[in-house]
């Protein structure tokens, strides 16, 4: 499934190339928003880049089913007999390298635009980072796959996504801003303990509920 | 008809809000045995397709698929099915080969490359294995869709409009497809609206009408004027 869907997207390249110029327009929101003043920024930054990562990140897991309404592809994963939470397992895989390739984009760009230099705190905001798109990719996998077949799932996916972020984006946020300003990874430990349970959980219930969500 | 069908279905009914789609339907097919369900627009015959894929589940009634039931044990049924209907089950941004590997390695199988280059060969596809699907006409398509089904091997094959959309040569290869696969044992239930090749494949027809079979008859002494009669005097949409 990984295979597959990486392989379609290299072809295709439809989500890659939308969400790349997405990042980029943000990216002159923000600094048309903000101006050069430094102190701001520092203030607004760690949350700036997470409504960038969570805003690419709805465009991308909107579209994880898109290829399988195509000849009804959806079709032939419910009857592909096996288990079904495999597909799952794939399809979060799929996502979760899509979305941090964006981000690590994303990262680069932010550094280029407002002067940054994030060189120092890479590993531990890599570490942020990585646990907290797990947690978004994780529910957005599912809730894409909810609302794959309905006629306002554009509407429904991000309104059904966001409030069950709450948990990650708190968590996300609060770490990030500790990182950047240059703290330890130990002083975010209780940050990084919230977002690996509420990983933990919302993989488990993915794995748990996809076969019945892929039913109907 | 051998003692123990590869499909069987009774007192079957499926409503939709408080719509009887199917009402008591009744239908036993055999190895080696193909049935065309005929119909006008909304008689059921999809729905009964889609039931017996385990895709609908039944208001009411029995549905056994090679010996297992289709609305407590899907996953058994899915084992023993092969669907193709109006979507092929295919990416468009894959190559023929790629897809068939994609496809076999989904549902557990570990096909080497020579065994999926004898599929596509077998559907006649072997000089298009490494071409993109989104090149292929509506027939290619359908004969990849087929690929799967000769390394899946499975016993009922389940067809809405096979022939519909092909030229003459697919229409060939596919009726010869079919008949092959009714001499290697296999079941074959294809819904149509037509009269042409599917009625040369069929051992036994019957036309659905108003959710229920209306007429139940074997295929072999009829000619096609005779079920074009059979049609006209049972079905809805008659001329």
């Amino acid at each position: 499934m990984v295979w597959k869907d990486l392989l379609v997207e290299r072809r295709s390249k439809e989500t890659l190339n939308a969400l790349a110029f997405f990042s980029l327009l943000l990216l002159f929101v923000f600094q048309f928003a903000l101006g050069p003043d430094r102190e701001r920024l520092a203030g607004v930054l760690p949350g700036l880049l997470w409504l960038g990562f969570v805003l690419a990140g709805l465009l991308g897991l909107g579209r994880t089913f898109v290829a399988e309404r195509e000849n009804d592809c959806w079709e032939g994963l419910l009857l592909a007999p096996g288990d079904k939470s495999a597909i799952y397992v794939g399809k979060l895989a799929g996502n979760l390298l899509l979305m941090l390739a964006v981000e690590a984009m994303l990262l680069v760009l932010f550094a280029v635009f407002f002067n940054l230099d994030l060189a120092g705190v890479l590993p531990a905001l890599g570490l942020v980072v990585v646990l907290g798109t797990l947690g978004l990719a994780a529910v957005g996998t599912l809730f894409a796959a909810m609302t794959a077949n309905l006629r306002a799932r554009e509407l429904l996916f991000p309104v059904l996504l966001l409030p069950v972020q709450v948990p990650v984006l708190l968590a996300t946020v609060k770490a990030t801003e500790a990182v950047l300003a240059g703290e330890p990874l130990g002083a975010v430990a209780h940050w990084l303990q919230l977002l690996a349970a509420a990983d933990a959980v919302y993989v488990t219930a993915g794995l748990l509920t996809f076969d019945f969500v892929l039913e109907g | 008809m051998a003692a123990d069908p590869l499909v069987s279905v009774s007192d079957l009914r499926k409503t939709f809000g408080t719509h009887r789609a199917l009402d008591g339907v009744a239908l036993d097919v055999a190895g080696g045995e193909a049935v065309a369900l005929l119909g006008a627009n909304g008689a059921g015959k999809t729905t009964l397709l889609k039931i017996l894929a385990t895709l609908l589940r039944p208001t009411r009634g029995r549905v056994m698929v090679a010996g297992h039931d289709a609305v407590r044990e899907p996953e058994a049924v899915r084992r023993h099915l092969g669907l193709v209907a109006h979507g092929a089950h295919v990416y468009e941004d894959l190559t023929a080969r790629e897809n068939l590997a994609f496809w076999t390695a989904l549902g557990g199988l570990r096909v080497p490359a020579a065994d999926l280059a004898a599929a596509l060969a077998a559907v006649e596809l072997e000089r298009h294995a490494g071409a993109r699907v989104r090149t292929f006409s509506a027939g290619m398509k359908r004969r990849l869709s087929l690929a799967r089904f000769v390394l899946a091997r499975p016993s009922v094959l389940l067809l809405d409009e096979p022939f519909a959309g092909l030229d003459q040569r697919a229409k060939k290869w596919l009726e010869e497809y079919l008949q092959a696969f009714k001499a290697g044992g296999g079941a074959i239930v294809m819904a149509t609206h037509s009269f042409g090749r599917e009625l040369a494949v069929a051992d036994r027809i019957a036309i659905l009408a108003g959710g229920a079979i209306a007429l139940e008859a074997p295929r072999g002494p009829l000619t096609t004027d005779d079920v074009q009669r059979l049609y006209a005097l049972h079905a809805e949409d008659a001329p």
